[in-house]
């Protein structure tokens, strides 16, 4: 009941505005001349049937009515109402026959609602055809209802049997003429018709609210709504009855449209929306301009000669051989960001590093070197670290207190390796989109990649998003993506056997370090290797970037030794650490740079390695394809001359098992139980007076010994 | 992916790095338009890859006149032969369930796996060591089933019910419009619906019976399993499912262009929430 009163009262609220026309059209009924009537109200009929099965039809007419009414009659609306609640069919008729009767003006309308109750209740009853008609014709003396009925026969046996249909067409019909009678007696009529069970009518409804909410749903791009229109549609024909409304109805519709349409005379403009398609484009743009700007011809030539910019699409080229890689128009995009960050920074060395997927936005790296000029940004970072570590240490020393201090000391920092070294020895630029910003990754720390070791994290794509793990990890998301670029640069970067060599004058030098050679030159004697051996021999492939420790370093960093050197300047606290800490750690060893990866660890049994020709139909001018199992998404082909290194993918490790989190750490333990902390009991009566007798025994003999020894005696009194 | 836009697709799905090589590209134009043929199929859907350890797996999907039956998979191993797959079945899955690690390449493969069973024996119980053997064929079929009731996709609107029931393409989808496209709620399980049943009558009150017929991705579990993402300045839709990584779906707004790929190991990822 209340989901109806609701019902009602919007579709009061909504005919509000139809109503006048109603109105208006039940006062034009009583004047205009019969015949003419039969038209538009065809017309309208059409209309109506079309709008059936959505809109709501029993109530819409009749809400329109009860305003209407409330003008024409004082009964009108009091009585209404009452069929509406009470469901007994054969007292309707009579309700409204009685209440149409006390109405004098509106005799009219009662001459024709008689007939048409009758009809409805003939349908019901599934009389036959004949008498339903001979009903009509009795009770309809009037022109205008014979010639409804006229059309009602030819209507119900060609419409569908199905009863609501015939309802809503006979009330249609009604529906023109006289309005209030007909919503009455329609409403009765539907609810023995449709809603034999109680079930059936609460579906309906719902059915009937969600599709007049759908009529009534505004369209975004005129703000008009269906239900709004199809009433000022109806507004309109009845207040023109037009010849032969069902033809141009689609004109009339066109032209209510356009009235909304017509230009308002607003000195307001709406400005148009700036879509981030364009911003993108806008910045895109100048990617392809950035050639114009050099304009000295030699110039040029001189940058071509010590050009530091990969040719991106040559490797592109390959790596589509491969089935890997970009689309050709985003990896051209990409090579133009290079371009523009060759141009702008002091880069010897340029390399498409590859591509990190994130959750919002990806990360496109270029691993570069720079030239003599390093960034002066790493130094200032490195005197903050140390200010800090000051800072701690004279915090230490003030600190003036008897109580024990905590005696637990952090685990030595590994410090980072120097740039150019190691872990660090390239510097990564990313960013979002080609044509956005160049963002300069901070320099690894050793801790950083120990614990990116054992997280598994989601990149966001925003370089400053907090990386919430266990254990904590130390930095942001920006430092979690150096983590992992050095971890899969380690693992994935490979090349042919012999393209690299180790550097002759440098090797001299580095041996003095332990741990073996760390750098390499490019061999120029290199002559390059059969494809077909790259792909059936592992060994024909060689790491050049070195491994990382466990401790996350490249090279053996000891902690001891770092200890002795520091001592010096800090005497106190060293001494005390020194003599706690294990004497000897072993020295953590890893391959040395240039090691076949036939050497590599196996996965369970899986080889780290896939390797295969990129084309088997014309093996002659194939190239090998390499795919990390490890790193999933990390590729590497070669020709016999030229290779690259390329990562595509989410960052992470490959691990057949699930992702455990660390075991938390052990649990320190208490002091033990010993001599220190127990406490001897109080001493008792029996103790004390044998020690006083001692005492006494002991002064005795000190009184017999007096003569001899008078200085002591006195120290024994106190 | 469509086979006949096969090309576009491949190169709007391109951006997860996930490609095929230009002789992949044209055997796979030639051989599925053969495979349509063949089997008689009403449209063929170049499904993805798995990547194997020697050899990768290429999938194709036919297709017939009702979108939402049961599709037939075919495999491939370099393209060109064609060879159709058993349909899925309960059995299969709780027997590969047991199965970890990549695919071989071959389909003839046979994982062993050990298990203690318990056998009696009168009153004596033992427990005896069983090797279950699982080819690998049978793991392909499940596998590839279990990503596509998981995470294939489709735009709200691209397909429609008849009123005699089967689910046709719908001609006049002219792609999302861009607000639409950015929310995971214009995007369906490309699958018969098993959430929708259970909604409330208020959430089905604003669902088009012709078009809200398939659970959106909105509701999936676990939250967040979706990531989104706007490409080539907002000319592109990508859609990477975190559950199956490996999957992409593209989307063109406002144009008829969609689809979706799997490259991958056919794992699923279930240490995501520790990822998230």
């Amino acid at each position: 009941e209340d989901s109806t009163s609701l019902k009602q009262e919007k579709e009061n609220q909504e005919l509000g505005k139809a109503g006048p026309p109603w109105e208006e059209k039940t006062a034009t009924s009583s004047q205009y001349p019969e015949p003419e009537f039969s038209e538009p109200s065809e017309a309208e009929q059409g209309l109506e049937t079309g709008r059936q099965p959505r809109s709501s039809p029993p109530q819409s007419p009749q809400s329109s009515v009860s305003p209407s009414l409330g003008d024409a009659k004082g009964p009108g609306p009091s009585t209404s109402p009452s069929p509406l609640q009470e469901p007994s069919p054969p007292r309707t008729p009579l309700a409204l026959a009685t209440q149409d009767l006390g109405s004098p003006l509106q005799s009219a309308r009662t001459a024709s609602v008689t007939p048409e109750t009758g009809t409805l209740h003939s349908d019901l009853l599934e009389q036959p055809f004949d008498k339903r008609e001979s009903i009509l014709h009795h009770a309809g003396p009037s022109e205008a209802n014979t010639s409804q009925r006229s059309q009602q026969p030819t209507f119900q046996p060609c419409g569908s049997r199905d009863v609501s249909c015939s309802n809503s067409k006979q009330k249609e019909l009604r529906f023109d003429v006289f309005q209030e009678e007909d919503s009455n007696g329609n409403y009765d009529l539907d609810q023995p018709a449709s809603g034999a069970s109680e079930a059936a009518p609460s579906e309906l409804e719902t059915a009937i609210q969600n599709a007049k909410a759908y009529l009534q749903k505004t369209s975004s791009k005129s703000g008009l709504n269906l239900y709004d229109h199809l009433s000022n549609m109806l507004t309109k024909i009845l207040n023109e009855r037009p010849e032969n409304a069902v033809d141009i109805i689609e004109n009339i519709s066109q032209d209510v449209k356009m009235v909304h349409f017509r230009k308002k005379l607003d000195t307001l403009q709406d400005e148009k929306e700036m879509l981030p398609t364009y911003e993108i484009a806008e910045k895109q743009k100048a990617l392809f301009l950035q050639g114009h700007l050099e304009g000295v011809d030699q110039e040029l030539e001189d940058e071509i000669a010590e050009n530091s910019l990969p040719n991106i699409m040559e490797s592109a080229f390959y790596f589509e051989q491969a089935g890997a890689g970009l689309g050709t128009d985003e990896t051209y995009r990409i090579f133009l960001a290079l371009k523009q960050l060759t141009d702008t920074h002091p880069i010897q060395k340029c390399r498409f590093w590859g591509k990190i997927l994130g959750l919002e936005m990806n990360y496109i790296v270029a691993e570069v070197e720079f030239r003599d000029g390093e960034d002066e940004e790493e130094v200032e970072e490195e005197d903050v670290t140390e200010d800090r570590n000051n800072g701690e240490s004279e915090e230490d020393e003030d600190e003036e207190d008897d109580l024990p201090k905590s005696f637990y000391k952090a685990p030595q920092a590994i410090p980072k390796e120097e740039s150019r070294a190691g872990a660090n020895k390239y510097v990564y630029f990313v960013c979002n989109e080609p044509g956005r910003p160049w963002v300069k990754l901070p320099s690894v720390l050793p801790a950083q990649i120990i614990i990116a070791r054992k997280i598994k994290k989601f990149f966001t794509g925003r370089l400053d998003a907090p990386i919430i793990s266990y254990p904590p990890f130390p930095g942001n998301e920006s430092n979690y993506l150096r983590a992992q670029i050095a971890r899969i640069s380690a693992g994935t970067h490979i090349s042919p056997l012999g393209f690299y060599q180790f550097g002759e004058e440098e090797g001299e030098e580095e041996e003095e370090v332990e741990g073996g050679r760390d750098s390499f030159e490019e061999n120029p004697e290199f002559e390059g290797i059969p494809v077909i051996d790259l792909v059936e021999s592992l060994s024909n492939w060689v790491h050049h970037v070195q491994h990382i420790l466990p401790q996350g370093r490249c090279n053996w960093f000891n902690p001891m030794q770092k200890n002795e050197e520091e001592e010096e300047e800090e005497d106190e606290d060293k001494e005390e650490e020194k003599g706690e800490e294990p004497e000897d750690i072993e020295q953590e060893v890893g391959p040395p740079l240039l090691t076949p990866i036939s050497e590599d660890l196996e996965i369970q049994n899986m080889p780290p390695w896939t390797t295969r020709l990129s084309s088997t139909l014309v093996p002659q001018y194939a190239i090998a394809v390499l795919r990390s199992n490890r790193w999933p998404g990390a590729y590497a082909f070669s020709n016999g001359k030229k290779f690259e290194n390329l990562y595509i993918g989410w960052g992470h490790k490959y691990s057949p098992n699930n992702y455990t989190p660390p075991v938390p750490p052990p649990v320190y333990q208490e002091y033990p139980s010993g001599p220190e902390i127990t406490e001897m009991d109080d001493p008792s009566v029996e103790e004390e007076q044998a020690f006083r007798a001692a005492q006494e025994s002991v002064a005795l003999e000190a009184e017999e010994n007096e003569e001899t020894e008078e200085d002591e005696e006195e120290d024994d009194d106190d | 992916m469509d086979s006949e836009g096969l090309l576009l697709s491949l190169e709007l799905a391109s951006g997860s790095g996930q490609g095929l090589s230009p002789d992949r590209r044209a055997s796979l134009l030639t051989s599925l338009m053969l495979v349509k043929r063949d089997y008689r199929y009403d449209r063929v859907l170049f499904w993805g890859r798995i990547l194997g350890l020697v050899s990768d797996y290429y999938i194709a999907q036919g297709l017939n006149e009702d979108q939402l039956a049961p599709r037939n998979t075919l495999y491939s191993l370099n393209c060109t032969e064609w060879s159709l797959l058993p349909p899925a079945t309960e059995e299969m899955m709780t027997q590969i369930s047991v199965v970890k690690g990549r695919f071989m390449g071959d389909p003839s493969h046979e994982y062993e796996h050990t298990e203690l069973q318990k056998v009696n024996e009168g009153e004596k119980a033992f427990e005896e060591e069983v090797v279950v053997q699982v080819k690998e064929e049978i793991r392909l079929v499940s596998i590839i089933d279990q990503i596509d009731k998981a995470v294939a996709v489709i735009p709200r609107g691209a397909l429609f019910k008849t009123p005699f029931g089967p689910t046709h393409v719908n001609r006049t989808f002219e792609g999302l419009s861009l607000s639409e496209a950015k929310k995971l709620s214009s995007y369906f399980h490309f699958r018969e619906p098993i959430e929708l049943k259970n909604k409330t009558l208020l959430e089905k009150a604003d669902l088009d019976p012709s078009l809200d017929f398939m659970d959106s991705l909105e509701y999936d579990i676990p939250k967040g399993s979706w990531s989104i993402q706007m490409e080539r300045g907002n000319a592109l839709v990508v859609l990477r499912s975190l559950l199956w990584p490996g999957l992409t779906f593209y989307h063109a707004p406002r144009t008829r262009n969609y689809g979706y790929i799997y490259v991958g190991t056919g794992e699923k990822n279930i240490d995501l929430p520790f990822m998230l």
